[in-house]
């Protein structure tokens, strides 16, 4: 048993998950691996979309995954924690964003 | 960034035997991950045999005016194997003789051998194909002496193919050394000046990219295009073609992988990106790596494993390519290196 719930080497155990679900994990990863195919994005601008909603997500599993894939695909640490930001500022700014609704019902609710 | 080669440190990967234990120990003996030779077993290439012989690839010794952190030659200034003027006449009499149309010139810095021009010029009288010499770029310019080297090739027509490990100079120096990025994108501007890379010069310049790290080379078409759009834009450098080279847990390379205890995780991922269809194409196939000394072998990998090859004739002085051509190619688990993914050779992806 792992000290941790996150064990790094669980990670290579990922595709078993189809084993207790043969349909639904085969759809999943059919599903998955034509998302990851180039398309109208390119497949190293979808490298980086997944590392930055891997943190928001904040799945480590992910996390090294796609900083291995935008290793693969030349990518810069820079360009990396750029995107990293970019998932930051989404959702400190999802945050933030409610505290519009805070105003409206602080407002409502004072004389 | 390594400063030393293993040998000058008597670190005890310099030794290849320690190396073989390693790879053939571990997590393949305990069965965790399945020996190369069973999964080539598994699509009928075991024994793996050579087809037609097309690549003669020499290396003209391990001394190199750099030491590259994911080295499998464990080249570097402190290395002093150098192929003398005796082993390259045997070479010669089997580059006038041999099927092979490619001869290819490898080291260290093949250049800092005090006989490399002489070898060139009498090589290059032999009518070989395509004649490369794989050059570390910096070379050119580390010493007065060298810098004449772009003419010396384009006069001899050789086919230049260049480390580049990253078009960023971050990710070069940290693999190279300090200095390594700038100088070399001044070697690659100086083959340019005199027509290499360039559209209809014949002069060919291909770039060879490895991964800088624990990790395996992505798609070879979009990093070429990657590295051709930032030297272009940055530098306004043109070359041909880029080959992606997987780098094999050999030497330096893998006692990184061990030192940042990435082995095992690197392994799994060479494993696992194992694809059948690079076994037909691997580069042991079609080429015999010959050592400074004169040896014999099926490709550089097993020269630096020093895993000779399994035929009665094993060095340059006995050559004879019929006997040479019925041999099984020797393999161990750092063959998974060049059958991962979309396959690895010195010219890049085979499959």
């Amino acid at each position: 048993m792992a000290d941790t719930y996150y064990d790094p080497k669980d990670l290579r155990k990922f595709g078993k998950i189809t084993e207790w679900s043969e349909e639904l994990g085969t759809k999943f990863f059919d599903y998955y691996g034509s998302v990851f195919e180039e398309g109208a994005l390119s497949a190293r601008e979808k490298s980086l979309i997944a590392l930055a909603v891997s943190h928001v997500v904040k799945c480590p599993y992910c996390i090294d995954a796609y900083t291995k894939d935008g290793l693969q695909k030349g990518i810069t640490k820079e360009e990396m924690m750029e995107a990293v930001h970019v998932g930051a500022a989404i959702e400190s700014g999802a945050t933030l964003v409610h505290g519009v609704q805070m105003m409206n019902k602080y407002n409502k609710l004072s004389m | 960034m390594a400063t030393k080669s293993l040998k000058a440190k008597g670190d005890e990967l310099a030794v290849s035997n320690k190396q073989l234990e390693i790879l053939n120990g571990g997590i393949f003996a305990e069965g965790e991950l399945p020996y190369f030779k069973d999964k080539i077993n598994e699509i009928g290439h075991f024994p793996l045999r050579p087809a037609k012989l097309e690549i003669l690839q020499i290396n003209v010794g391990y001394m190199c005016n750099q030491v590259c952190e994911h080295c499998h030659v464990d080249a570097g200034p402190d290395r002093k194997e150098i192929m003398t003027r005796e082993t390259m006449y045997q070479c010669l009499d089997v580059i006038r003789n041999t099927g092979a149309h490619t001869l290819d010139l490898t080291g260290g810095a093949p250049e800092m051998n005090p006989d490399f021009r002489w070898f060139v010029e009498e090589a290059a009288k032999a009518g070989i194909k395509d004649f490369i010499v794989r050059s570390n770029l910096t070379i050119i310019r580390a010493n007065k002496k060298y810098y004449d080297l772009p003419e010396f090739f384009k006069k001899h027509n050789v086919h230049v193919i260049s480390s580049m490990p990253h078009y960023t100079r971050g990710k070069t120096d940290k693999q190279r050394g300090d200095g390594v990025f700038d100088k070399s994108i001044k070697a690659l501007q100086e083959l340019n000046a005199v027509g290499y890379g360039l559209p209809g010069s014949g002069l060919r310049l291909d770039l060879v990219y490895n991964p800088s790290g624990a990790y395996l080379p992505g798609d070879q078409m979009a990093l070429e295009a990657d590295f051709k759009k930032a030297l272009k834009e940055d530098f306004d450098i043109v070359f041909h073609n880029l080959f992606a080279i997987t780098n094999l847990p050999i030497a330096r390379f893998l006692d990184y992988l061990i030192a940042s205890e990435n082995y095992e995780d690197y392994m799994y991922a060479l494993v696992e990106a194992y694809n059948p269809a690079a076994v037909e194409n691997v580069m042991c196939t079609n080429t015999i790596s010959i050592s400074w000394d004169g040896w014999l072998y099926d490709c550089d990998f097993n020269q630096m494993l020093d895993l000779k090859v399994a035929s009665k004739v094993k060095h340059i002085k006995d050559y004879n390519e019929d006997i040479l051509n019925d041999r099984n190619i020797i393999i161990s688990q750092h063959c998974y290196g060049c059958t991962a993914g979309a396959g690895s050779s010195c010219q890049g992806t085979v499959a």
